[in-house]
């Protein structure tokens, strides 16, 4: 099937539509690195004064384990590149520790395969 | 931020792997069964993913739009996650593929035997970037069975790619196909360390 381009790109199926973000002040590019799988959990540090209440919303998410930064986005019910600049604005401030996937990225790696294997079997 | 052996603990290895396939393949159902939680709908911007702008300044005013992946969570073991992603059905969202499979061990293409070709672009994408997959036939009611090797032919598929049956409304079923898909990796990752 080819994309005839003609195609308007704002229809049902392109999601709704977004407001530039308040909540990040239009900033879609994070001051740190981070990715889908990125581990955020919170320092136990509180947020500051001038963050809003996604922010907050985030410390509470990842109190008590870490959690990825797509499934933050899931429950804030807000874009991926958003979350991120939260979480960005959350590292400044001491408030979250944040981990990128590493080892177990490495499709070559049979340590890790072999455990993956191992817990998933279990569960059939 | 110092971040010793302690915190090593706390964060357990992630890993991804990516469901694919063509629209209305089962994509969602098959996330569904095998995750602990709930399937998580996941937004990104599309201006943001697609042409990489810092800012949405420049548009201010203006309206932007989004697009939504699932994602699922298996807790392998006290050290390890397993978190899947499903791709966007649409062709014209495939830019955001690129960001999912970055770091992805492997995918599942699921195929709907009604209509072959649907998930013909995902195996084309994988093969290009040689991300290693399997193709899991979800077998939905009535719907004319093939044998494996006829959607290996219809799919052109190598020797090497798995081709295995599942329902992917049932948990065993689904979970089966990932255990077929890391055995998969493991093979590859045994034979390509040097003895
Ligand atoms: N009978 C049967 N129905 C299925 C099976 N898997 C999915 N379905 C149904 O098929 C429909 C489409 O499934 P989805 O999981 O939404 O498919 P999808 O790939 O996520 O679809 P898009 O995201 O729109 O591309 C739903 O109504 C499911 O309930 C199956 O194995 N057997
Ligand atoms: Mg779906």
């Amino acid at each position: 099937m080819a994309v005839s381009g003609q195609e308007p790109w704002l229809d049902g199926n392109a999601g709704r539509l977004v407001r530039p973000y308040q909540v990040s002040g239009g900033r879609t590019r994070p001051a740190h690195p981070l990715n889908l799988l990125s581990l955020v959990k919170a320092t136990g540090r509180e947020a500051a004064p001038r963050h809003g209440p996604e922010h907050a919303r985030i410390l509470e998410l990842c109190r008590r384990a870490p959690v990825p930064v797509a499934e933050l986005a899931a429950h804030l019910r807000l874009p991926v590149a958003v979350t991120k600049v939260l979480v960005a604005d959350l590292i400044d401030h001491g408030a979250v520790q944040t981990r990128h996937p590493g080892a177990a990225t490495d499709p070559s790696d049979p340590i890790v395969l072999e455990a993956l294997l191992d817990g998933l079997r279990q569960r059939l | 931020m110092a971040c010793g052996n302690a915190c090593d603990d706390e964060f357990p290895a992630a890993a991804k792997v990516l469901v694919a396939g063509g629209f209305g393949v089962g994509k969602t159902t098959f996330i569904g069964a095998v995750s602990e939680i709930t399937p998580l709908s996941t937004e990104e911007l599309i201006t943001a993913a697609s042409v990489g702008t810092d800012s949405l300044a420049g548009v201010a005013g203006k309206s932007t739009t989004t697009v939504a992946f699932d994602f699922g969570r298996i807790t392998v073991d006290a050290r390890h996650v397993l978190y899947l992603f499903g791709t966007p059905g649409q062709e014209r969202f495939w830019f955001l593929w690129n960001e999912l499979s970055n770091g992805a061990l492997g995918a599942v293409v699921l195929v709907d035997t009604r209509r072959l070709t649907g998930s013909f672009e995902a195996v084309d994408f994988f093969e290009r970037r040689g991300i290693p997959f399997l193709v899991a036939i979800n077998e939905f009611d009535g719907a004319f069975r093939y044998e494996p090797e006829e959607v290996r032919a219809a799919l052109r598929l190598g020797p090497d790619v798995p081709v295995v049956p599942c329902d992917a409304r049932a948990a065993r079923s689904a979970t089966s196909v990932l255990v077929a898909l890391v055995r998969h990796l493991l093979a590859r990752a045994v034979s390509s360390r040097p003895v």
